[in-house]
């Protein structure tokens, strides 16, 4: 090979190594941070690697005084179970609706739901906020937490694009076996659209996972605050303890961490395709 | 006579099929209009009364005259964080484009462990922006902070980061002799430092996305290209460029309006601080609604979430008629 284009080739590793480097530094410093020994962790100059490794970290984080870890974890975990199957079941049905019934209103339903994409949270966070609390009666309850988020505008969007695209002569055929809608969707249409329902499935779940400022506004007892939330009084009681608060922050990041690297297929290509597709 | 039968039969399975397609969408219409149709209506209303801790009476467009009005206090409040956030947008916006580009292409030029490399650039996309938060809030640090410490391999004095109101551009002057005053001082070094974590967090989304339009350019456009002996530069002008307009053009406009609707970053990173200059608009409303709801904030903060939204509409029309003419639809 001709030297320039080696040196090109070396360039290009070069830019990509130098980018993922400082992109998975945060988490690298993360972790080692959580296995430092409380003075290693404020020394300065940093210490780049812990000399000694302190695992009993995690279960001084995970004992600390304030904060139900277990609880916590187990109210995200049910929390984005139960809006995640919900937003799955409302979503699958009204996209099939808008991709392959004929109805009157079809279109305008359509269009409305599409609006509200344009309507700011901000704006809609109070009157929410008065409807759940004052209306509903819900501050401080799970359902606070999990009825608003039991639709998606996009997830219904985005499964409706897939819907769309599965062929017409399925559904002609279907028909002349005496199969109606429920029974093409259950057994012909769901089993086709499986790569985009584990997409909208883990970004709803991931969503709901991550979620802070609603379950911030709307709840008030750690018993049945969500991890995100639990992590403000858990940092400012740990305060410099940095070994501690790193863990307590990998605690948080880890289980979506997993759940990525796993499934990561899905959530980069469900990403592209509704990136594309608006 | 058969035929009425018949018509009744037609009239009833017609009726049957939208009795069946409404109980499919009734879940979604009924969560989503009361969830989101209904609330943004009441926002509407809420800008039009007097709102406090308790409802007090409607105001008509008093609220919005206390926003828009260049003698009150309000006015400089709003057009204080319109520029923060102007200034945020700037800061962010096109360094992730310009650095995500530069990615998306060279991995899409083939490279070994490209799959790899997707998976670590998506990575903090995907991480919580508490948990995050508060791991580069540590990074930041004045004292023990890493970044401190690198800078400092370099003979830059340590910084107080996200706790420093002074505007970047002043320190950088003042380093060199140079005074510079108001505006010119620049936005704060605290918000640089929410940008850079802001950078961090979208960049591995946009490049994402620019693999997935890349991937949609035909691939014997480049073959051809090379065979009449175009050289690499003038390939990635001529051909990836205008080819990638559209990908490009959408990520302009969803980076723009996201960076100006930015919250949870600042909320955790700064909290609008330090001297409110990092108190982007959306910050500002939250503050409006729930620190001062003595003063009327839900009146205010309503009316100021309507303003600026059309400012964000329009500076997204402004996008479409003025950058959206130049993009190439092949």
């Amino acid at each position: 090979m001709p030297p320039r284009v080696l040196a090109a080739g070396a360039l290009k590793h070069l830019i990509l190594v130098a980018g993922a480097v400082l992109t998975a530094f945060p988490f690298y410093w993360m972790v080692t941070t959580s296995f430092k020994s409380f003075a290693e962790a404020q020394s300065y100059p940093p210490v780049l690697w812990p000399t000694v490794w302190h695992f009993e970290n995690w279960q001084q984080a995970w004992e600390f005084p304030t904060t139900l870890w277990a609880r916590s974890f187990a109210n995200t975990l049910g929390i984005a179970a139960v809006s995640t199957l919900g937003t799955l079941v409302t979503a699958v049905l009204a996209a099939y609706a808008f991709a392959r019934m004929r109805f009157r209103g079809r279109n305008v339903l359509f269009a409305i739901f599409l609006l509200t994409i344009f309507i700011p949270s901000e704006a809609t966070l109070i009157p929410n906020f008065v409807l759940i609390t004052k209306y509903l009666g819900w501050y401080n309850t799970y359902q606070a937490q999990i009825v608003p988020f039991l639709a998606s505008v996009f997830s219904i969007f985005l499964l409706r694009q897939f819907f769309m695209s599965v062929p017409q002569e399925l559904q002609d055929a279907a028909r002349i076996d005496g199969a109606g809608h429920v029974r093409f969707l259950w057994s012909v249409a769901l089993p086709l659209v499986r790569p985009a329902l584990i997409t909208v499935a883990l970004l709803n779940f991931l969503a709901s996972w991550n979620s802070f400022l609603w379950p911030l506004l709307v709840t008030s007892s750690p018993e049945i605050r969500p991890i995100q939330v639990a992590l403000v009084p858990f940092s400012s009681e740990a305060g410099t303890q940095y070994h501690l608060l790193m863990a307590g922050a990998t605690f948080v990041i880890l289980p979506t961490l997993v759940v990525y690297l796993i499934a990561q297929r899905y959530f980069i290509e469900g990403v592209a395709r509704t990136g594309i597709r608006g | 006579m058969p035929a009425p039968s018949r018509l009744d039969a037609r009239r009833r399975r017609i009726l049957f099929e939208h009795i069946e397609a409404y109980l499919f969408v009734l879940p979604a219409v009924i969560l989503v209009g009361v969830f989101d149709v209904l609330p943004g209506f009441a926002a509407f209303l809420m800008s039009l009364t007097r709102w406090g801790i308790i409802y007090e009476r409607f105001a008509g467009l008093d609220n919005y005259r206390a926003v828009l009005d260049p003698a009150g206090a309000r006015f400089e409040q709003f057009m204080n964080s319109l520029g923060v956030t102007v200034w945020y947008v700037l800061l962010t916006v096109p360094i992730e484009m310009f650095l995500a580009l530069v990615i998306a292409v060279v991995l899409y030029q083939g490279t070994s462990g490209r799959g790899a490399y997707r998976v670590v650039y998506f990575m903090p996309y995907i991480t919580s922006v508490v948990a995050a938060a508060l791991v580069f809030e540590w990074m930041f640090d004045a004292n023990f902070g890493l970044l401190n410490w690198a800078i400092g391999l370099v003979g830059i004095p340590a910084q107080e980061w996200l706790r420093e109101p002074d505007g970047v551009f002043g320190m950088i002057g003042s380093a060199f002799g140079l005074e510079l005053q108001g505006w010119m001082t620049g936005p704060s070094l605290a918000l640089v430092a929410v940008s850079i974590f802001t950078v961090w967090h979208f960049i591995g989304f946009q490049t994402v996305i620019f693999l997935a339009g890349l991937t949609n350019v035909d691939r014997e456009l480049y073959e051809a290209a090379r065979i009449d002996g175009a050289g690499e530069r003038q390939i990635f002008l001529r051909i990836t460029l205008p080819l990638l307009s559209p990908t490009i053009f959408f990520v302009l406009v969803l980076a723009t309006v996201g960076a100006m609707r930015s919250f949870s970053q600042i909320f955790v990173l700064t909290n609008g601080g330090p001297l409110d200059t990092t108190r982007n608009v959306p910050m500002l409303i939250f503050q409006t609604f729930f620190e001062r709801t003595a003063v009327n904030g839900i009146g205010l903060g309503a009316a100021m979430s309507f303003i600026f939204v059309l400012i964000v509409v329009a500076i997204t029309i402004f996008q479409f008629r003025v950058l959206g003419r130049r993009v190439f639809y092949g």
